[in-house]
């Protein structure tokens, strides 16, 4: 039985200037490719297969499962597009680690290249993190100047380069078809498939897109083995993951578990709900999860059951709310962003997000009737499932479920003729005695 | 008219893709370096080098929200309002900065100093409320604080971000985004204290991940695409992951 907490990726996140190669390389850092180096390219597929690696960018696929799905005999380049493109409300470990390890992030890039015989890589990292950008710049500087990247390396005869490519701003290009769009110097709006980017992904080429923790977990599973990952974590959840708690808890912050570790576990680790408060609401992973609530407390956090309770593991960004929140006002401003975000393509998503927003804003001034809901649910019924991509299913998740679980604020919003709510009470200087 | 420097330069970014067009979106941020906004000239400039017309490369610098058609001040602000941000106090700090700096969003101090603006989740929620300078973090703001690093940069006092280097201005920024590195990687610290508390908790505890030699069943991981969709996170995934036709378990 693996501790409550195991840190991998987190380890050595506050080790003096960490984010250097000559530190990373202190702590055994690039053993592990030159293990892979050695290895046959399938074995190391074979590896991650076994280790019960799942995309950590919220979807959960089998990540050595899609890279098995590269068709080897296609003639054209492959490529590896790792998605840092991080911009999933409340979700913050990816940034912390291109910040803290982007070296871990550099080695998992060139084994999985290797992996896939890929000779090009990109990071595509949202553009509005200017000081990750500069340490994943440096990084890769750093991993050529080594004999890491480049021409024929530690003479094993590959070759990978990669860039390092700022994105813009859009969220959309969170989704992987976007996100080829946006590296191809397009619009982010995402594809149709078939066909997937494993057959005609960037340039129509063969393309794997994983998450930065899903290919920053690589070098752990080839260091230590793949049975020593799925020591970790729940039957077919395995290995750790990072944790990301947000909001009215004592010490929000990054916290690294076998998958299956609960809410109420981190909770206390974290030093309970802010200090005379209880806990209202909670994403498990991001704004596009469906809200759970106390009732949930000890849901295992793996994909299977998060998914038995309703909602989704998704990128593990617990946003914690207390009872100060209106949960109406938290759902319209996610509403908001949906809106914001739609890139337009598809007619339910980009119209649909707009009749939201125009619904859920009147009822949080207390205009309409308790028939709206129903109205808004029906909105919801006619988006879920209609469009490319997930973004308008997400923006449909935390409407349905706060309606299931919190009826009650949206009738008090119309008996009190708007919010019943004072946002001052859930600031956090509220409780530091700071005024407005 | 943009400097043969800059078409130089342009042209060297196009060069870093195997397919030139590529580049586009860090030749948009070294327009905004060079000329403060996406101009005209700079739409040009890039349909010149790619090969393709400027209505493409405007349909481009109109899709993505870091490109600013108006001149933007030396230092752009963005207070995200998201809705953790903006629950754990990011609305009030938008109210008091537009009232303190007397514009709305996305417009301009009139010394030319600051653009303010509302922007949505920067991924470090574990910070809120938190704002953004010249994309460099600004984090557990109040709304004193954020007063008083608009104060100070409209002063000109140096301001550092609080988990990055001494706040440069927003064309500098640009420069780096277009792949132009400026030398800062060093500065400040590996991680802010939020990102380490679930490290400290466990060196406290003596927790550490398993030793190498521990073995775990891998039995339950998918060995067939089948058994993969099947696992794979919900309708999230499924446009991800269903089947292709004739593409079944081989």
């Amino acid at each position: 039985m693996a501790d409550t907490l195991t840190p991998v990726l987190t380890d050595s996140w506050g080790s003096e200037r960490s984010w250097t190669l000559a530190a990373y390389e202190a702590q055994g850092g690039y053993g592990a490719l030159k293990k892979a180096l050695a290895m046959p390219q399938d074995d190391i597929i074979a590896a991650v297969k076994d280790s019960g690696l799942r995309g950590r960018g919220g979807a959960g696929f089998p990540t050595g499962m899609k890279w098995s799905f590269i068709p080897q005999d296609n003639p054209k380049p492959k490529y590896l597009v790792v998605n840092a493109d991080e911009s999933e409300p409340g979700t913050c470990k990816d940034i912390p680690l291109m910040m803290a390890t982007p070296h871990t992030l550099v080695e998992g890039v060139i084994i999985s290249s290797f992996a896939i015989r890929a000779h090009t890589a990109f990071i595509y990292i949202r553009g509005e993190v200017l000081h990750v950008i500069r340490r994943v710049q440096a990084a890769v500087a750093e991993a050529y100047a080594a004999g890491h990247l480049g021409k024929d390396i530690h003479g094993s005869g590959y070759d990978l380069d990669v860039v390092v490519h700022a994105g813009a701003g859009a969220y959309i290009c969170g989704e992987e078809t976007a996100l080829l769009e946006g590296l191809e110097g397009r619009r982010g709006q995402p594809r149709l498939r078939p066909p997937f980017p494993a057959v005609a992904g960037l340039y129509a080429s063969p393309t794997v897109i994983n998450n930065v923790e899903s290919i920053a977990s690589v070098p752990s599973i080839i260091e230590h083995g793949a049975t020593w990952f799925a020591s970790m974590g729940t039957e077919k959840s395995k290995g750790y993951g990072i944790f990301s708690l947000s909001g009215h808890i004592t010490r929000p912050g990054q916290y690294e578990a076998p998958l299956g570790i609960t809410l109420r576990e981190l909770i206390d680790l974290a030093g309970g709900i802010r200090a005379g408060h209880e806990l209202k609401f909670w994403t498990p992973g991001g704004s596009s999860t469906p809200l759970l609530t106390a009732e949930h407390l000890d849901v295992p956090l793996d994909f299977e059951g998060v998914g038995a309770a309703g909602s989704m593991l998704g990128t593990r960004a617990l946003q914690i709310f207390d009872e100060t929140t209106c949960v109406v006002r938290a759902v319209l401003r996610w509403t908001e962003f949906y809106k914001h975000e739609s890139c337009g393509k598809c007619t339910p998503c980009r119209e649909g997000t707009w009749w939201l927003v125009q619904t859920l804003a009147a009822l949080e001034r207390g205009q309409g009737s308790e028939a709206d809901l129903e109205l808004l649910l029906d909105q919801c019924d006619n988006i879920l499932g209609r469009s490319f991509c997930a973004l308008a299913d997400g923006a449909v998740s935390p409407i349905a479920s706060s309606i299931k679980y919190f009826r009650d604020d949206y009738l008090a919003h119309l008996t009190h003729g708007g919010c019943p709510v004072d946002p001052a009470a859930a600031t956090v200087f509220a409780t530091q005695g700071a005024t407005a | 008219m943009l400097s043969t420097e800059t078409y130089g330069e342009l042209r060297e970014i196009a060069a870093r893709y195997p397919q030139p067009r590529s580049g586009l979106l860090p030749m948009l941020h070294l327009v905004q370096s060079v000329e403060g906004r996406v101009t005209p000239e700079g739409i040009q400039a890039c349909a010149e080098i790619l090969e393709i017309s400027p209505a493409e490369v405007s349909g481009v610098a109109t899709f993505y929200t870091m490109y600013k058609r108006k001149p933007v001040g030396d230092y752009h602000v963005g207070v995200c309002t998201n809705t953790l941000c903006a629950v754990m106090g990011g609305d009030l700090i938008f109210e008091r900065l537009k009232d303190h700096l007397d514009v709305g969003n996305d417009e301009t101090t009139e010394d030319g100093k600051i653009t303010l603006e509302h922007i949505e989740c920067n991924a470090a929620c574990d910070y809120a409320p938190v704002m953004m300078v010249n994309w460099e973090f600004m984090d557990n703001m109040t709304p004193e604080s954020a007063i008083q690093v608009t104060d100070d940069l409209r002063a000109g006092t140096a301001v550092h971000s609080t988990r990055g280097p001494k706040l440069c201005t927003w064309r500098e920024a640009e420069r780096v985004l277009a792949g132009f590195p400026d030398g800062l990687a060093d500065e400040g610290p590996s991680a802010g204290p939020a990102s380490l508390v679930g490290r400290e908790i466990a060196r406290e505890r003596g927790w550490t991940a398993p030793a190498s030699d521990s073995s775990g069943s891998t039995d339950g991981t998918a060995d067939t695409k089948t058994e993969a969709v099947e696992q794979a996170d919900t309708s999230r995934a499924e446009t991800e992951t269903v089947q292709e036709k004739g593409q079944e378990d081989k």
